[in-house]
């Protein structure tokens, strides 16, 4: 079945699992309402889940989250375009480079702006690393949330370090890159920045192999994730998922081969797809993407063209779109990152709106976690990939 | 074979440990404030404001209040209050100056627009991140006595970007000295060629 097709089934609200108990007999205790965080480590930020538990089982979970609203919508409806793009950086805070894109993507559709070659490129090599940077971290912090108490996340945040550092040498800053300009790119990197990543990329499988020989195989890993969390295909397509959590549910989705924005069309690469949905397989996604991420590096830098970085028309003061909308988008580490953009003449945009897929990805949390215990819980938001600065905005 | 997993995963674990100690790319900490790893060129933190000449920085700052960063900053951390009367610049020409600039550091957000949207290279982004005070107002906002450095610190801390500005500045320098060369030129040409043009004509 083709689960885009507008006849197939809405099972919206028939999640599997148990329902709330009427019953209170002397077998069976009360529920027991567990508030875990805002102030939590394993919730990845200010979140918070209010737990209803029949003894280790959870039987309802209220995600709650709101503590880092910081009104960036409505911000950048009254700053200048350029203006909103380092609060871009602080959206999804591990991936600003791509989150820059997305954004210069959707004003760049706007006013009709075009980008030279070797922008092109060079955005496509920062969203990669990006990506992996991200999932390195996803990695790691899953099996922080599994409880191996930070030896993984230490050698996965050594590598993180290393490309982030590139990242500082390229733009400024480690996190808060604010690199992509409309038009084009900042700054061009040098020879001895390119030959710098180029090796990091060489040697990222290597890092690859050793995380996976440490933990892919262990049996406790196995156990806690395989069949943990499922979600099925048609569940997430109606809710709205995207990235590597729709992926892992079998759905051959991925932006970059649907809308083939950029210059993807002209790279080899494949979309790992998953099979069960589980936790397991969320965790597979990430290692497999990694893997292409770094195949589409390699290319990348073999055919990076010389030339301008920024289109000679782009305007970086004064910058007034006409009038129309635009939504631009992309497929971010966590998703389809979006950006509508309405215009009215004026240096501001009229209406700013982000789509965030942390946000989105994170609705079927509780379909994902009935029936299981408060310690799956936990993994099962971890596996989701979640950043609060991104769901909260 | 049940547990292999975890012995292989614990080999792994082995070799890092035993790695952190001789590979050099397992040895990734520093001892911070007894060593520091040397920052990229790029690097930014907060701005400061450039000065031609380190004696009298007040008086030959290269802001001439234009009031564009101030405009253009996303945080409005900048406050710019024009001076009144004008002072010459580097050029010779007469500017005016920044009576007042302020930039508030628990607002900025180092983000470099006011450095790419100064038309007069003034404002540049700095490498000093061992700002820690004890007063959170009067020390984290900075004003123009404290804003202002030379630009040979700027040579110091950012050399080619530093030189590629100074070379820019200096062609645009001759260029205006050309063309006020040329425009001089054809002032006196003028005025030499004018008794020429205009004889007054002679009546006996």
């Amino acid at each position: 079945m083709n689960p885009f097709t507008p006849s197939a089934p809405a099972p919206f609200a028939s999640a599997p699992g148990p329902t709330v108990r009427a019953v209170h007999d002397e077998f069976h205790g009360d529920l027991l309402e567990v508030s875990m965080g805002p102030q939590h480590p394993s919730t990845h930020g200010v979140f918070r889940m209010v737990a209803t538990l029949d003894g280790e089982q959870l039987v309802k979970l209220k995600p709650v989250f709101g503590y880092l609203h910081r009104n960036h919508e409505k911000i950048a409806e009254n700053t200048t375009y350029l203006g909103s793009m380092p609060y871009t950086d602080r959206l999804d805070y591990l991936c600003s480079m791509s989150t820059n894109w997305a954004y210069a993507l959707a004003v760049e559709k706007l006013a009709g702006q075009a980008v030279p070659e070797r922008a092109q490129y060079l955005r496509i090599i920062m969203a990669e690393l990006t990506r992996l940077v991200n999932h390195s971290c996803l990695v790691g912090f899953l099996f922080n949330d599994l409880g191996t108490s930070f030896t993984p996340l230490l050698y996965a945040f050594r590598e993180r370090e290393k490309i982030i550092d590139l990242f500082e040498a390229l733009s400024g800053s480690r996190m808060m890159c604010n690199y992509q300009r409309f038009g084009g790119c900042r700054v061009d990197p040098t020879p001895e920045w390119l030959a710098a990543a180029q090796q990091l990329v060489d040697n990222f499988p290597r890092f690859l192999d050793e995380y996976e020989r440490m933990l892919t195989g262990n049996e406790i890993m196995l156990a806690r994730t395989q069949g943990v969390g499922r979600l099925d295909a048609t569940h997430a397509i109606n809710a709205g998922i995207t990235g590597p959590v729709l992926r892992a549910s079998g759905v051959d989705y991925d932006l970059r081969k649907v809308d083939a924005y950029g210059f993807y069309a002209q790279f080899d690469f494949r979309v790992p797809l998953g099979a069960h949905g589980d936790t397991y397989d969320r965790y597979m996604m990430r290692i497999l993407e990694m893997r292409e991420s770094v195949k589409i590096l390699q290319q990348a830098f073999k055919r990076l063209p010389a030339g301008p970085i920024m289109d000679p028309k782009a305007k970086l003061r004064g910058f007034r779109p006409k009038a129309g909308e635009a939504y631009g988008r992309l497929e971010g580490p966590k998703g389809e990152l979006g950006f509508f953009l309405i215009s009215d003449g004026s240096p501001n945009p009229y209406r700013y709106r982000v789509r965030p897929p942390s946000l989105i990805n994170l609705t079927l949390l509780e379909e994902m976690c009935l029936g299981h215990t408060i310690a799956d819980a936990v993994v099962i938001l971890g596996s989701i990939d979640i950043v609060l600065g991104e769901v909260d905005r | 074979m049940l547990g292999s997993g975890i012995i292989n995963g614990l080999i792994v674990t082995a070799k890092n440990f035993a790695g952190s100690y001789h590979d050099p790319e397992r040895m990734v900490t520093v001892e911070y404030p007894e060593q520091k790893t040397v920052l990229p060129e790029n690097y930014r933190n907060f701005p400061f404001l450039i000065t031609e000449n380190a004696t009298d920085p007040m008086g030959t700052l290269r802001c001439v209040a234009c009031q564009i960063c101030e405009k253009e900053c996303p945080p409005q951390c900048i406050i710019i209050e024009k001076s009144k009367d004008k002072k010459p610049d580097a050029t010779g020409k007469l500017q005016l100056y920044p009576a007042i600039f302020g930039i508030d550091t628990s607002v900025c957000m180092s983000c470099q627009i006011c450095v790419e949207v100064c038309p007069f290279d003034a404002i540049k982004m700095d490498k000093v991140f061992e700002i820690a005070t004890t007063d959170r107002f009067q020390d984290l906002f900075l004003d123009r006595e404290r804003l202002a450095k030379p630009n040979s610190y700027y040579h110091e801390i950012h050399p080619v970007e530093a030189a590629e500005v100074d070379g820019r500045l200096l062609a645009e320098r001759k260029a205006a000295e050309e063309k006020a060369k040329v425009a001089a030129a054809a002032k006196a040409a003028a005025a030499a060629a004018k008794p020429v043009v205009t004889p007054p004509p002679a009546t006996p």
